[in-house]
């Protein structure tokens, strides 16, 4: 270890002081750590556990399991692609290999002088204009070769982050199509003022009228959600805003909390008031790290006008603050449980449900767990009325919803729609003229072809997050089956068998259709496991992670189908292959030293024998060596 | 019957007190539900899914499903058997079980679930993982390669022997069980062969040293009878080819 121990245990120690030495704050302490160390080394982990009377292994636990902790050294900076299929739409894997190349590193490894490391991330939510990447954490968006020569030698030449061009950095919200959440005026601290003078009994009632259902994707009601919390027994009651948008393909989120962070803030207060809670907490995904700053400052101007912090509004026991977590890379910790605990500092596997967050959340206590949408939308029902809401929607869908929409089409970005809205609408007004097919509500949601584009965008038929990811004719939609299975292998907890392992076989499945290896036996196999991952997963995550591939078994049958080898039976290892090892310890390449062709064919036709029960034909004879 | 709600498994009716989870019910009235990461002197885990049952048609793991008055519970239909297959050839395929060559062959409970629910072989590709044994401590040998993560050695001894050996570390395919001590090593641990942690494996993940092939292939814990009748191998003694302590 290079660094004295007395100057690592000091940074270290600061860090946990500055914290309150709180074991719930060890996820934002490993952070802080590794933002000044670049890693988090075994010294620095024992430091914090140290501080914070944990075991190591705890501490480890929670390093090992998020995607933007490190356990082993990286670069000073740390540049990560975005890796959704709309980011490789635009070009992301060439400009990867570019700057690997530019700057003479490879692909997830530090360079030899410990300056850089490139590698890959999953989706950061910048759909609408990449390729996107990360560099400390800090999204850069629109990269091309240009930027990507200037950042390189902005890498050379050691230059801080605030040296490099603000426009790098620059992210703008593409608000496409504004309806009654986006377009109409709110005035800070309305809907407060409206649960001040009507009551919050009043207010739920109004809740009730609106028929608001959460906009994450889920469709809980909302005001059945709010009662339980609110009558659950438990003397501290937590409010949790989900910013944890991890869908790939969805960036609505992001644009709420950059442009109407007060709107989301005012219905966290006014939930607050509602259920009888003294803190909130907003759980922002780390990829959106750049927001942390601005909405600290949100935070700060709310307690400075009377609208957070003790006496909001001057009403004496109105008391409601706010604090943000942010995450590290983990898609599963949109699953409310693992979620809360995330927030515990803990690493995030989804808890056992029953019991439910509402009465059985934050530290045990009673709390309301909702997206980031949804809470912008109760502070407009608390300032407009219910009724108003609901005037818009369908008969179970009330209201509207924000899609992210990205993919090939000319005019990517937000729309906001009332519920009912058709796909075919949405292709038409972002400009997607020859979509073959939409991927929507991300990778676990829906995968839609043309005959299904007269299909509604609500709960009781298409229900979505908001992720809509348009693919034109010209693309391989296996292409994008085999980025979701991927992301899923990556995304998996690990904590139940049929996700932790199914992800992997499936995916490794969907690898050897995509690269010509696969048989009609595998996408067999590949429905069996769908099934098996559905059925038996312990979570959301698990249960979802086979759809794109299901649905595109159905939907885009020919995809799959052309890509074949043949129709029955394909072994999964090549012979060939695997003498390649015996090759290299004997030194020999020559043609001896490999089988014949139809050495393969001998494999591929006893598989096929093995499942069927005609007699052999002659090639077959000819080819086992059997006498006629 | 009377005398407490009641719900029903695969037709019967199952009495159950207040708190009981559906295995935990189905127990008591012997009614056998396959499990591995369950353990009835352990909190409820859910990690392994072998126990899943329908629960008025909806698929949920028995060992963490609070039992409710009315409830219809199907267990031994053929879909939960091609699901419960599935999920034991995950396992298998997952690591490295070597049955012809485990020393605990026939006194395996992965092993016998396995044969229980139908499986003979994996149609999925073998991930062959290559973790090192831990042949470090004196009594115990550890391969990893047989490690199903139900995390009843972390739990048992963390939450029983109070020495926290065991953890699970990273996350997705790549989660692994690791030894809590710099070295990794078991051998630096305070381990001892009398830790509960030492008689809850339901595989052949632990192996107690200097004591192989007690009892032929043909004789051992589950040769004659099938785990339904059996039951757990950490409930049964090691006299009788168990784990337990007497």
């Amino acid at each position: 270890m290079l660094v004295e121990p007395g100057t690592l245990g000091q940074t270290v120690e600061e860090i946990v002081q500055r914290h309150g030495s709180l074991p719930t704050r060890l996820l934002q302490i490993l952070r802080e750590v590794q933002d000044s160390l670049t890693w988090l080394s075994p010294e620095a982990m024992d430091v914090v556990a140290k501080a914070l009377g944990l075991s190591p292994d705890k501490v480890c636990r929670v390093a090992e399991f998020y995607s933007f902790l490190y356990t082993t050294p990286r670069g000073s900076y740390d540049i990560l692609f975005s890796d959704n299929i709309t980011d490789r739409m635009l070009g992301s894997r060439q400009l990867l290999r570019y700057l690997c190349d530019k700057l003479g590193v490879g692909i997830g490894q530090p360079r030899a002088d410990g300056r850089v490391t490139v590698g890959v991330t999953s989706c950061t939510g910048m759909c609408d204009q990449g390729p996107a990447a990360l560099v400390n954490g800090y999204a850069l968006t629109a990269l091309d070769k240009p930027r990507l020569d200037r950042i390189a030698s902005l890498v050379n030449q050691l230059a801080p982050l605030s040296e490099w061009p603000p426009e790098y950095f620059e992210v703008t919200t593409n608000i496409r199509r504004a309806d009654i959440l986006l377009g109409r005026h709110f005035a800070d601290g309305a809907a407060l003022r409206a649960v001040l003078k009507r009551g919050p009994e009043a207010m739920l009632e109004e809740l009730v009228k609106s028929g608001l259902r959460g906009q994450g994707g889920a469709g809980f009601k909302l005001a059945l959600k709010w009662i339980s919390c609110r009558d659950a027994p438990g003397a501290v009651k937590y409010v949790v805003c989900n910013a944890d948008e991890g869908e790939p393909g969805t960036f609505k989120d992001r644009v709420l909390m950059q442009e109407y962070a007060d709107l989301v803030f005012e219905g966290m207060t006014l939930c607050g008031r509602v259920i009888g809670a003294r803190q909130g907490f907003v759980y922002l995904r780390g990829e959106y790290r750049y927001l942390l700053e601005p909405l600290t400052v949100t935070l700060q101007r709310r307690r400075e006008i009377g609208l957070l912090g003790k006496n909001i509004l001057g009403e004496p026991g109105f008391d409601f603050d706010i604090d943000i977590h942010l995450g590290a890379g983990a898609y599963v910790c949109g699953e409310e449980s693992a979620l809360i605990e995330s927030l515990e500092g803990k690493h995030g596997v989804p808890r056992i449900r029953p019991p439910f967050p509402t009465t059985h959340g934050y530290l045990n206590q009673p709390t309301v767990v909702n997206n980031v949408e949804t809470f912008a939308v109760t502070a407009k029902i608390a300032a407009e009325g219910g009724a108003w809401f609901a005037s818009r929607g369908t008969l179970e869908s009330k209201g509207t919803k924000l899609l992210s929409v990205s993919g090939d089409c000319e005019r990517p970005g937000i729309y906001e729609y009332p519920f009912g809205v058709t796909v075919r609408r949405v292709l038409e007004d972002c400009g997607a003229r020859d979509a073959q097919g939409i991927q929507m509500a991300g990778p676990a949601g829906h995968t839609i072809s043309p005959k299904q584009y007269d299909r509604r965008i609500c709960f009781d038929d298409l229900s979505t997050g908001g992720s809509f990811m348009v693919f034109a004719k010209h693309r391989d939609i296996l292409d994008g089956m085999r980025n979701f299975a991927h992301f899923f292998v990556h995304e998996s907890c690990g904590f139940c068998t049929p996700c932790r392992v199914g992800t992997s076989l499936l995916c490794d499945l969907v690898d050897k259709v995509h690269t010509g290896h696969g048989a009609r036996a595998d996408l067999d196999e590949m429905r069996r496991l769908g099934r098996i991952m559905k059925a038996g997963s312990h979570c959301g995550l698990g249960q979802t992670a086979p759809n794109s591939v299901l649905d595109s078994l159905d939907q885009f049958p020919e995809a799959w189908m052309r890509r074949l080898r043949s129709t029955s039976y394909e072994p999964a290892f090549d012979l060939d292959a695997s003498l390649g090892e015996a090759r290299r310890l004997s030194g020999r390449d020559d043609p001896g030293a490999h089988l014949p062709d139809e050495y393969s064919d001998m494999v591929r036709l006893a598989g096929l024998l093995a499942e069927r029960e005609a007699p052999l034909s002659d090639d077959e004879r000819n080819l086992l060596g059997v006498m006629p | 019957m009377n005398g407490g709600p009641l719900f029903t498994i695969d037709d019967h009716p199952v009495l159950f007190q207040d708190g009981q989870t559906i295995m935990e019910a189905a127990r008591a009235a012997g009614v056998y539900i396959p499990h591995l990461c369950f353990n009835p002197e352990f909190a409820p885990h859910g990690s392994c899914r072998v126990c899943l049952v329908k629960v008025n048609g909806r698929t949920q793991a028995s060992c963490t499903t609070p039992a409710m008055a009315g409830q219809v519970v199907q267990s031994e239909t053929e879909e939960l058997r091609d699901i419960r297959r599935g999920i034991l050839e995950m396992m298998f395929v997952e690591g490295n079980h070597v049955c012809p060559a485990c020393e605990k062959s026939g006194a395996c409970q992965l092993q016998a679930v396995a044969y229980y629910v139908g499986m003979l072989a994996s149609p999925f590709t073998y991930f062959y993982p290559r973790r090192a044994l831990d042949a470090s401590h004196p009594d115990v040998v550890i391969d990893f390669n047989r490690c199903i993560l139900c995390e009843l050695c972390v739990r048992a001894s963390r939450d029983i022997d109070g020495k926290n050996v065991f953890a699970v570390q990273n996350r997705g395919i790549q989660a692994h069980l690791v030894i809590n001590t710099p070295s990794g090593k078991l051998g630096a641990t305070t381990f001892s062969i009398t830790d509960k942690a030492a008689q809850v494996c339901p595989t052949g993940a632990m192996m107690i040293k200097n004591q192989g092939y007690g009892s032929p292939i043909g004789s051992r814990l589950y040769d004659q009878e099938s785990v339904k009748i059996v039951g757990d191998v950490a409930q049964v003694p090691e006299s009788e080819g168990g784990r337990r302590h007497e």
